[in-house]
């Protein structure tokens, strides 16, 4: 019993000791994202790195997903006559919730996955220990670009992810089901406010974007440096960002609608 | 340079540990100045620790490193990479950055804290692959480099600032006989013609018997013996002489700390 106590214990002192360094490991994070003005081709790279490389698989989703929300709500609303508002349950679901939420998810397992692993190389192969010996800041050079990237990219991925499903939605709505053209676009445009709808759905990414960002870094600067410490590290990043898109989705719906 | 006279590093009771290992026990250890000097210790004595500590990544739990007369574990963030601007390190694996050219890595210190001029920046890094022979290879991505030549290449960058003290994490293990001498080789000269100084951490004795002036073997966290190469020869420590021997069982032992083998084997079950 004691054992157990003691074991439990160590757990979640292991636990605390990790988020207290993963706190400090943000602040010095925010902090040399100032040194970016400098050098702002760092922030490009990264851009094009994390952002462009996960549009390909954004928009092709983001497609799917407005056409199987399309299919879904004529189901149910034709039942009721009502299925000319399938303009606004495809944009309010996208916008609100599955753009940030399925991006989110997307962005982790493609450019989140692979910040942990390229940075938990970077420390396994000594490249991070070299550039603190030729005096050059890891943080400045290597996280903080990375970091901001990912912040930025994935609300602009969220975005492009909810404009490609109504697109997807018209396609499968309209085209293919006969509902009105001019009905599916008016009844989207009465009902989705842009302060309350896409502003927030734009929080919700921005929220996601440095959560995501910040795990995954952190993960892979912290990892232990062997090739299994680094694919565990990368397995944490998928798992660790999911549960957290997840979590303060639910908060972030909680407090906004 | 400065006043600090004949000794570049000085290493004063150091103590250092990780989790409950202590990895060094009142360490004592100058470095003079302009010479090769091998710190040489079995493998897992903290050989890596002790260059990360001068280069002030660890610090020491009680003791001090001084290097050029400023002493690592006092100085602020800015006066800290002010001296790693002076030391160049070569690290075991090489550690060029995978994402840049075999040019760009040499470049990059460069880059990183001057604002010269290209041109110029290109002829300092020309040279420098040149001193290591790998001028023909700078369009080469690091992961196209053989294990020698990736260590030459790291070489180059560590050159390419002009440090006053260069600093080698174990450059033979793993290289071919023709590479290990291209490195002795390198490695002399670096040192002569540039009149630097080099302090490097080895367990191949007989490779840094024949390019030091000076050698300390450390074991369990303590400096073992000291001296010349001719010193050591001559020297009638055991520990010395079981590691220049290379016999498998002696003062260092060849078991990991452990509990009675009998009792382990035969014991009962705690
Ligand atoms: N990052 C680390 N975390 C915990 N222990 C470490 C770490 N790096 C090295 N060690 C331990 O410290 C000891 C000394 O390591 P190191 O300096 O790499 O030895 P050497 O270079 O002489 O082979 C080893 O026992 C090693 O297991
Ligand atoms: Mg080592």
């Amino acid at each position: 019993m004691s054992r157990f106590l003691e074991n439990f214990g160590a757990y979640w002192i292991g636990i605390l000791e990790r988020l207290g360094r993963a706190t400090l490991f943000l602040f010095q994070l925010i902090a040399a994202i100032f040194s970016l003005v400098k050098r702002p081709s760092l922030l490009i790279k990264q851009l094009h790195a994390t952002g462009v490389k996960t549009l390909s698989i954004v928009l092709v989703s983001g497609l799917f997903v407005g056409m199987v929300l399309a299919l879904q709500a004529y189901n149910t609303l034709i039942d009721f006559g009502q299925e000319e508002r399938i303009g606004t349950l495809v944009a309010l679901t996208l916008v609100r919730e599955l753009g940030p939420v399925v991006t989110g998810l997307l962005f982790a397992g493609r450019a989140g996955s692979a910040m942990t692993a390229e940075i938990g190389l970077m420390k396994a192969t000594e490249q991070l220990s070299g550039l603190e010996m030729m005096a050059v800041d890891p943080f400045k050079r290597v996280f903080a670009p990375r970091f901001l990237a990912g912040f930025i990219a994935l609300p602009m991925l969220a975005a492009m992810f909810s404009a490609v499903g109504v697109m997807g939605g018209h396609l499968v709505g309209v085209e293919v089901l006969g509902v009105d053209a001019n009905a599916y676009w008016s009844q989207m445009q009465s009902s989705v406010s842009f302060t309350h709808d896409v502003c927030n759905g734009l929080i919700k990414g921005l929220v996601f974007g440095f959560v995501v960002s910040w795990i995954s870094i952190f993960e892979g600067a912290d990892c232990i440096p062997t090739s299994e410490g680094v694919s565990s590290a990368t397995t944490r990043t998928v798992v660790y960002s999911s549960l957290a898109i997840l979590g303060l989705d639910f908060l972030l719906t909680a407090v906004m609608f | 340079m400065s006043e600090a006279g004949e000794t570049l590093v000085e290493i004063r009771d150091l103590h250092f540990s990780r989790g409950s290992k202590a990895i060094f026990r009142g360490l004592n250890i100058d470095i003079p100045r302009g010479k090769v000097t091998t710190i040489l210790g079995p493998s897992g004595t903290g050989k890596t620790t002790l260059l990360k500590m001068i280069g002030g990544q660890l610090k020491a739990s009680s003791g001090s490193i001084t290097v050029d007369g400023l002493e690592v574990g006092k100085l602020s963030r800015k006066q800290l990479y002010d001296l790693r601007k002076r030391l160049g390190m070569l690290f075991q694996s090489g550690a060029l950055l995978t994402d840049l050219s075999v040019f760009e890595n040499v470049a990059y210190p460069l880059r990183e804290h001057t604002d010269l001029p290209e041109r110029l920046i290109s002829h300092l890094v020309l040279m420098r692959l040149h001193a290591v022979g790998l001028r023909g290879a700078k369009d080469l991505s690091p992961a196209e480099l053989s294990g020698g030549m990736a260590r030459r290449a790291a070489l180059a960058r560590a050159l390419v600032f002009d440090p006053m003290m260069i600093m080698y994490d174990e450059p033979f293990t793993g290289q071919d006989p023709i590479s290990m001498g291209v490195l002795l080789e390198l490695i002399s000269t670096v040192n002569s013609a540039l009149g630097l100084t080099s302090l490097m951490v080895s367990h191949d004795l007989e490779e840094a018997m024949s390019i030091s002036d000076y050698l300390v073997i450390i074991s369990e966290g303590t400096v073992v013996e000291a001296g010349s190469p001719e010193q050591l020869k001559s020297s009638s420590s055991e520990w010395v002489q079981q590691f220049l021997r290379g016999e498998p069982d002696g003062p260092v032992p060849f078991q990991a700390p452990a509990p009675d083998y009998e009792t382990q084997l035969l014991g009962k079950l705690r």
